[in-house]
C-alpha cells in the first residue's frame, strides 16, 4: 500500500500521480479536506481539535501513526513547503532517509529515484531503501492527472494522538495577502523582468503590462538583490518556482538558477536585447529590441 | 544569546554544469565557491541579532575554511569544522554529526539555511532539531525576540504565516529576510587569522545511496522570433491573444 499526505491545494495530486505508478492500493492521509475526489481506495481525514491551525510536528506524528498501524511500503507527499517540511520531521522521528523532489521512481526494492539537485538543473539517481521509503515529489514536474472517475471508495475519520510537544509549534496567525493582489504562483501571467530594466522606475511598463493580463510582476535575483524589486518577487532556485500560462521574460539574460523558477511555465516569451542571451535559446517566442521601445508599444497595441 | 549558524560549501555554478567522468559529482576544476544562498542569509540574521554570540559551523572538506572565513569577515565570532575527508555526507549523517558538535555548547538558536543549493534535502535542520530535541520552524523570512521567544514569520501564498516559539530553536531562513553585507577589509584580515575549531565527525553508514548524477537534456530551441523592436507589437498581440491571454 501507498500512503499519500493529502493538503488543500494542486500539489497534492501531483502526489498522487506519483504514488499510482509505485503500486495499488493508493490511500491518503488528509488535512483540511473532506477526502471526497482524490480516486483513492480510502482516505484517512483528520479530524482533531487542536488542529485547527497548521502544526507541522502535529502532521508528522499523524503520519508517523498511521505509517505504524498500516505499514505502508511508501509514503509520498507533494515537494510543498509543508509537504518537504511535514515528511522530513517523519524522516527524522522514523530515523529514515527522505528522497525530495522525485521526478521519478522505479519502484522495487530498493527504489530507484530520480531527484532534483540544485533547484532541477541537476537530477540525481539514488537508490532509496528502508522499511518505509519516504519520498516528496518536485512540483509541477508530474502530470497531475486523476484516476479514473475520481471516486474516493472510503472515507474514514483519524484522530491521531498528540502529544504537547507535537504542538508546540503551531501557526499562531495569518496575515491574509491584500485583497485584489495575484501571488506568483498562481498567476497565469507572469512578467519578469531583469537586470535589463534598468531600474526600480523602469519596472512601470512591466507593472502596467501584468495588469492588463491580469498577471503578476516578478523578477530575477540580480533585480531583487539590487532592491529594484522585493525579494518576494523573485522568481528562481532561491525564489518563486512558477508554473503560468506565459511568461513574458523581460531584459532576463537567463541564468540557470532563473530558469528552474520559471521553466514549469506553459510557454515564455522572451524581450530581449541579445539575440544570443540563454534566455531566447530558451524561449517559444521572442521580440530582439530594447524593452523600453517594445513594452510601452505593446502596452499601446493592447488597449487600442 | 548564543546563536550558531550551520552555513554549507557550495560551488558557484555557470550557465551549464559540466560533471565528472565518474558522474558522481559536478566537475568543479573552473569553478569558485561560495556559501549556500539561503546560509549567507542565516548568517547575516545571526549578526543582525542584538548582543549575539555567534558561532559559524560547517561540514565539509578542509577547504571549506574558506567559507567559514568568509563568515568570520562578516562579523561572526568563532568557527568549528567539522572536517571530512570530502565526501558527499547525506542528510542523516550530517545532522548526526553536527547534533553531537553542538548538544552541550549552550545555543539560544539555531540557524540554518532552509534547503542546501546543492543536494536540496529540505531536512538538515528538521533532523538536528529532533535530535537535541528543539522545536523547528522552516522557511522564515523574519524573526522577532521578545521574553526568551521568537516570533518568526514565513510566506505563503502572497500572505503570512506566524509562529510563537520558545527559545533554544532551530530556525531555518530563506533568502528575502535580509540582504547580506560585504565583509569589509578588517574583518577580512581578522578572519584570516582567527582559530578555528576542527572536529572529526564520525561517519554513519546509510541513507539515499547516490548512484550517479544526470546533467538534464535541454529540449531543442524551437524559439519563433516574432519581429524586432517596437514594431513587432502588433504580431506579439495577435500571439497573446492566439495563447488566451489577451
Amino acid at each position: 500500500m501507498i500512503l499519500v499526505l493529502v493538503e488543500p491545494g494542486e500539489l497534492s495530486f501531483e502526489a498522487l500521480a506519483l504514488a499510482r505508478r509505485l503500486g495499488e492500493p493508493v490511500e491518503a492521509l488528509v488535512f483540511g479536506a473532506d477526502g471526497a475526489g482524490l480516486g483513492v481506495s480510502k482516505a484517512y481525514v483528520v479530524e482533531h481539535e487542536r488542529l485547527d491551525a497548521y502544526a507541522p510536528e502535529a502532521w508528522a506524528a499523524a503520519l508517523v501513526e498511521l505509517v505504524e498501524r498500516l505499514q505502508p511500503e511508501a509514503v509520498v507527499a507533494a515537494g510543498s513547503d509543508r509537504g518537504q517540511e511535514v515528511m522530513a520531521h517523519v524522516a527524522a522521528r522514523l530515523d529514515a532517509p527522505l528522497a525530495a523532489n522525485c521526478v521519478d521512481v522505479q519502484p522495487g526494492n530498493p527504489y530507484v529515484v530520480t531527484r532534483q539537485r540544485w533547484g532541477g538543473s541537476l537530477l540525481e539517481e539514488a537508490r532509496l531503501s528502508g522499511a518505509v521509503k519516504l519520498l516528496t515529489v518536485a512540483p509541477h514536474t508530474i502530470a497531475a492527472e486523476a484516476a479514473g472517475d475520481g471516486a474516493t471508495v472510503t472515507v474514514e475519520p483519524f484522530t491521531p494522538s498528540l502529544g504537547e510537544d507535537d504542538l508546540r509549534v503551531r501557526v499562531a496567525r495569518r496575515e491574509e495577502p491584500e485583497a485584489g493582489t495575484v501571488s506568483l504562483a498562481e498567476a497565469r501571467v507572469v512578467v519578469g523582468g531583469g537586470r535589463g530594466v534598468g531600474s526600480a522606475e523602469g519596472f512601470a511598463v512591466l507593472e502596467e503590462l501584468a495588469q492588463l493580463l491580469g498577471g503578476a510582476v516578478g523578477g530575477s535575483r540580480v533585480v531583487t538583490n539590487l532592491g529594484w524589486r522585493p525579494h518576494h518577487d523573485q522568481v528562481g532556485q532561491t525564489g518563486a518556482r512558477i508554473a503560468p500560462d506565459l511568461y513574458i521574460a523581460c531584459g532576463i539574460s537567463g541564468a540557470i538558477q532563473h530558469i528552474v523558477g520559471c521553466k514549469a511555465a506553459k510557454r515564455i516569451l522572451a524581450i530581449n536585447s541579445d539575440r544570443n542571451a540563454p534566455i531566447v535559446a530558451r524561449a517559444d517566442y521572442a521580440v530582439i529590441g530594447d524593452l523600453h521601445e517594445i513594452l510601452p508599444a505593446l502596452v499601446a497595441e493592447l488597449r487600442r | 544569546m548564543k546563536v550558531l549558524v550551520c552555513i554549507k560549501r557550495v560551488p558557484e555554478t555557470g550557465a551549464r554544469i559540466t560533471l565528472t567522468a565518474d558522474e558522481q559529482e559536478i566537475d568543479t576544476s573552473f569553478l569558485g565557491f561560495t556559501i549556500s544562498p539561503h546560509e549567507e542569509c542565516a548568517v547575516e540574521e545571526a549578526l543582525r541579532i542584538a548582543g549575539g554570540e555567534t558561532t559559524v559551523l560547517t561540514l565539509g572538506p578542509a577547504a571549506a575554511e574558506e567559507q567559514l572565513r568568509n563568515a568570520l569577515a562578516m562579523g561572526i565570532g568563532s568557527a568549528i569544522l567539522l572536517e571530512t575527508d570530502g565526501r558527499e555526507w547525506g542528510p542523516e549523517a550530517t545532522a548526526r554529526a553536527i547534533a553531537d558538535a553542538v548538544r552541550e555548547g549552550g545555543f539560544d538558536l539555531l540557524l540554518f539555511g532552509n534547503e542546501s543549493a546543492d543536494s536540496g534535502g529540505y531536512q538538515v535542520g528538521i533532523r538536528v532539531a529532533h535530535l537535541l530535541g528543539l522545536p523547528c520552524v522552516t522557511g522564515i523570512k523574519g524573526i522577532d525576540f521578545a521574553d526568551g521567544a521568537a516570533t518568526v514569520r514565513r510566506e505563503v501564498g502572497g500572505g503570512w504565516e506566524i509562529f510563537d516559539v520558545s527559545l533554544p530553536a532551530v530556525l531555518t531562513v530563506k533568502e528575502g529576510i535580509n540582504l547580506p553585507r560585504y565583509p569589509s577589509l578588517p574583518g577580512r584580515i581578522k578572519a584570516k587569522k582567527a582559530e578555528i575549531t576542527r572536529v572529526d565527525p564520525e561517519w554513519v553508514a546509510g541513507g539515499l545511496e547516490k548512484v550517479r548524477l544526470v546533467v538534464p537534456q535541454e529540449e531543442a530551441s524551437q524559439v519563433e522570433i516574432l519581429g524586432e523592436g517596437a514594431a513587432a507589437a502588433p504580431r506579439l498581440v495577435e500571439v497573446l491573444k492566439e495563447i488566451g491571454v489577451a
